[in-house]
């Protein structure tokens, strides 16, 4: 295999990362080596803690697009681990450490599972009941956790247990801790994440399991709440219930915002900031209240202002002044080797119903697509076409009726897990991930469970695939490209290209044609013809009877949801149920 | 037995407010289709605005009724124009952030303003309340059960029965066909903010002689009532009206015989089993977004 054209990856990671590490080892030293007064040994302690539990808020809100309003909670689980395991039962300081991580884990995990499912006001109300139960439990179990008096004399290990050598430790898993956040964008879990930001049902038709996302980001942010927390408590050696209150939740929150969410950078120096500046305006504080009305105050302005922070506002800045990242080079061209299991019928679709209610909308349809064929379904509109599709995807759950997908059945499973057994598809009205470039959209779907073209699915091999995709459609010179710059037909391509790369058994392409020019619709019936002649069987919904016509060898017809003629184009397209269903009987 | 139906009195008479709270965030999110946070703080607000005036300034308690509903109308108004009409396009994150932001400026603008010691507000009648056999009936419980079936019976006929009822309703199904057929969309959720932060103002100053005024009242009931709604199925006027009572019941019930400090965890606990077994609620509202 060719070594796969360079992107943006040029030297060795260790190389182009050796910057940050130098400048992590540089901060660790001065925490140890330079003498700092009580005063702001304890303020540099809170920023450090604090900036990695407002890490967590980076990874669940910034890149995966849920909401915690618990981080405080989540904290205190590790703050009470440390605390209560290190002063009540004298054990060790990691051995806390883990267990306060792995409780806030745990919590995060239900809390998720439970909620996650649902839209995002659900997990916002449900991570603030949590919060509130949270501090009720630290306020009224007083036998476990000392009630309001809270806990006191919590150790510290005993490698770093003078005050500066914890603070360079807590310095030293800030540097590791923000190194994995800053990357994990790049990394599989992080595009997925990102792809269930932009557009969840996207993300499932693409393979993503848009749920186990979910409860990753989710988890990963308490754990981080949780490991934040038991720094904070070997770092102040005490704590009390008013420290891990909602309003704390809320700072995290803001803080978060501040800096902006997307990025660990603009949550340190949104933590930074927020510890300073109530220190410079210490005054508000002897107003109780106040410094929490003008935090959310702050809130509103920087969503209405500075949606992406202080950090996303530099960025954009230092994105615009830097030179666009040029194409990668030429690559071969796309390979499509469809997965032959089963027989000559590659979806076979029997009896399949969808009712919502008392409406019918697709009722006892049989479809048999033919391997290597193109095979169209058309109807009036209201007939149940795009109704069939989502339940052929799993968008819908089947009322009855079986789907067969090369010999697997695929009735019951969730999209994602379809999308493994080799279906591809595209929306009507499109559905890009729209934060990202080409390239990233179509390695999404490059990154498809199964998909043989890829190797073992590294980096190199994926972005690889993905260009071949884009140059299949003709978009390879613009592939590291926002998709906010391409027009409509372009994105449509795009979206093509993005089934395309994850080489699927069956491609599903719903009105491909809709609102396309004349020059785009014909471009379009020339790619299509590509795809065809490397035996990609398609299933096609479309109302342009021309590309239709021209395209397809097989035609099923629907007219209310039921099927009123099925197969080879011409003989379907001239019975008389279908020209009554399309012009009117007389 | 006795204690048993005095429990459900006063478990209907707290559910009655939490379903009044639970209507106004139904009504917004039908409207904009954003849950409101800071629902919870319209009702501390008036609860306040009712200190303010009843209390510290002595005027008549109807007349400080009515300067207080004044004062929600005029903040639904502000609410709208400041919080939600700016990021009406964005998507609801932005939106959903914003609001919780709105709730905390609200919450400790008032704390910054009256302090933390909670205040207390009589009832509208000086009776306290009538002996009925083994219940004795409080007489604001009997108000908020009262005034809660009213505005239930209003809010059917207003939207069933009036052009702006019905405007409203095209609004919150769909905003682009409603501003084609002439409506004004931007007054629609204009009114719809203006009506539920009455409405949860209303429900403020009903449970402000029972409970405390206090800052965190408004966060209270905000958690109860959404719990509400999702107990009732999320987006329905019935379903928030019966979850609302199911919760105000569940909890008064749980404080008796359970635990009183972890009274406000009832709610949370019924919340987490009904998102886990029936996350469509009682009355099946389809809950996730579709293609």
């Amino acid at each position: 295999m060719a070594a796969p054209a360079p992107v943006i990856r040029s030297k060795p990671l260790i190389v182009r990362h050796l910057p940050y590490f130098v400048a992590a080892a540089i901060l660790v030293a001065l925490a140890a080596g330079m003498q700092f007064d009580g005063y702001v040994l304890n303020i540099l302690m809170q920023a450090t803690t604090f900036s990695i539990a407002v890490f967590g808020l980076s990874v669940v809100l910034g890149l995966c697009g849920q909401i915690n309003l618990a981080q405080a909670a989540f904290f205190g689980f590790g703050a009470y681990a440390v605390g209560l395991g290190t002063a009540d039962l004298h054990m060790s300081y990691w051995l806390c450490l883990l267990a306060g991580c792995l409780a806030a884990l745990v919590a995060g995990a239900f809390l998720g599972m439970s909620t996650l499912r649902l839209g995002g006001h659900y997990l916002a109300m449900v991570t603030i009941s949590f919060q509130q139960i949270v501090t009720l439990v630290m306020i009224n179990a007083i036998w476990l956790t000392h009630g309001p008096d809270g806990v006191s004399n919590i150790g510290r290990p005993a490698l770093f247990s003078t005050s500066q050598g914890y603070l360079a430790f807590c310095v030293a898993v800030l540097a590791i801790v923000g190194y994995i956040v800053w990357h994990l964008p790049d990394t599989k879990l992080g595009r997925a994440m990102r792809a269930v930001r932009d557009n969840e049902l996207a993300a499932g038709v693409n393979g993503i399991d848009v749920f186990r996302t979910k409860i990753y980001a989710f988890g990963i942010c308490a754990v981080l709440g949780g490991l934040a927390g038991g720094l904070f408590a070997g770092g102040f050696a005490y704590i009390s219930p008013d420290q891990f209150s909602f309003a704390d939740s809320i700072v995290f929150l803001t803080m978060s915002l501040l800096g902006g969410v997307a990025s660990p950078i603009g949550s340190a120096i949104g933590t930074g900031l927020l510890i300073l500046i109530p220190e410079w305006l210490r005054f508000l504080k002897s107003v109780p209240g106040l410094y929490l009305a003008i935090y959310g105050l702050f809130v509103i302005l920087i969503i209405r202002f500075m949606p992406d922070g202080i950090w996303g506002f530099v960025a954009n800045i230092f994105e615009r002044w830097r030179a666009k990242t040029q194409a990668p080079a030429a690559v071969k061209p796309l390979l499509l080797k469809p997965a032959m299991v089963g027989g000559d019928i590659v979806l076979e679709v029997r009896g399949l119903s969808k009712h919502f209610g008392g409406l019918k909308a697709v009722d006892g349809v049989d479809i048999a697509v033919r391997r290597g064929g193109v095979h169209a379904l058309i109807g009036p509109n209201g007939s149940g076409k795009t109704t069939t599709l989502n339940v052929l995807s799993g968008l819908y759950k089947a009322t009855s009726g079986s789907i067969m997908l090369d010999g697997t059945d695929i009735t019951n499973m969730p999209p994602h897990q379809r999308t493994a057994a080799g279906l591809g598809r595209t929306f009507q009205n499109i559905r890009l991930f729209r934060s990202m470039t080409a390239l990233e959209n179509v390695e999404i779907g490059a990154e498809r469970r199964g998909n043989t073209m890829v190797g073992q699915g590294g980096d190199a091999a994926l972005t690889e695939r993905a260009m071949e995709a884009l140059t299949f459609v003709g978009l390879g010179h613009r592939a590291n490209e926002l998709i906010t710059s391409f027009s409509y037909g372009h994105q449509r391509l795009i979206e093509i290209a993005r089934a395309l790369a994850g080489n699927p058994t069956l491609l599903l392409l719903d009105e491909p044609a809709a609102g396309l020019n004349s020059t785009e619709k014909l471009e379009l019936h020339e790619l299509l013809k590509r795809i065809a002649a490397q035996g990609l069987t398609i299933l096609i919904i479309d109302h342009d009877m021309t590309l239709v016509s021209e395209a397809a060898q097989h035609i099923t017809v629907l007219n209310f949801g039921r099927r009123i003629a099925d197969g080879e184009s011409m003989a379907v397209l001239r019975h008389p149920d279908v020209v009554s269903a399309y012009l009117g009987s007389e | 037995m006795d204690l048993v139906l005095q429990l459900l009195f006063t478990g209907i008479g707290i559910g009655a407010v939490y379903a009044l709270v639970a209507l106004g965030f139904v009504l917004i999110f039908r409207a904009t289709n954003v849950v409101n946070f800071a629902q919870g703080e319209f009702s501390m607000v008036a609860a306040y605005l009712m200190v303010v005036f009843a209390v510290d300034l002595g005027w008549p308690y109807w007349l400080s009724f009515l300067i207080a509903l004044g004062g929600m109308a005029l903040l639904g108004v502000i609410f709208n124009l400041g919080v939600y009409y700016p990021l009406r396009h964005r998507s609801f994150l932005p939106v959903i952030i914003a609001t919780i932001g709105a709730s905390i400026l609200l919450a400790n603008s008032v704390l910054a303003i009256y302090g933390p010691q909670p205040q207390v507000l009589q009832g509208w009648f000086e009776t306290p309340g009538i002996q009925l056999g083994p219940v004795y009936l409080d007489s604001q419980y009997l108000l908020i059960i009262a005034v809660t079936i009213a505005l239930v019976i209003f809010n059917y006929w207003f939207f069933e029965h009036t052009l702006l009822g019905k405007k409203l309703q095209a609004t919150s199904q769909d905003k682009e066909m409603a501003s084609l057929l002439g409506i004004s969309v931007s007054t629609m959720i204009m009114i719809t903010f203006i009506y539920s932060a009455v409405l949860g103002g209303l429900a403020g100053i009903l449970v402000a002689p029972v409970l405390f005024v206090s800052i965190q009242m408004g966060s209270t009931i905000a958690l109860k009532a959404f719990a509400a709604t999702i107990i009732g199925g999320f987006g329905d006027v019935a379903g928030a009206i019966i979850g609302g009572l199911a919760l105000g019941v569940i909890e008064t019930f749980g404080a008796a015989y359970i635990s009183v400090p972890y009274k406000d965890g009832f709610a949370f606990l019924v919340l987490i089993a009904f998102l886990v077994f029936r996350p469509q609620g009682i009355f099946g509202e389809r809950v996730a977004e579709k293609a």
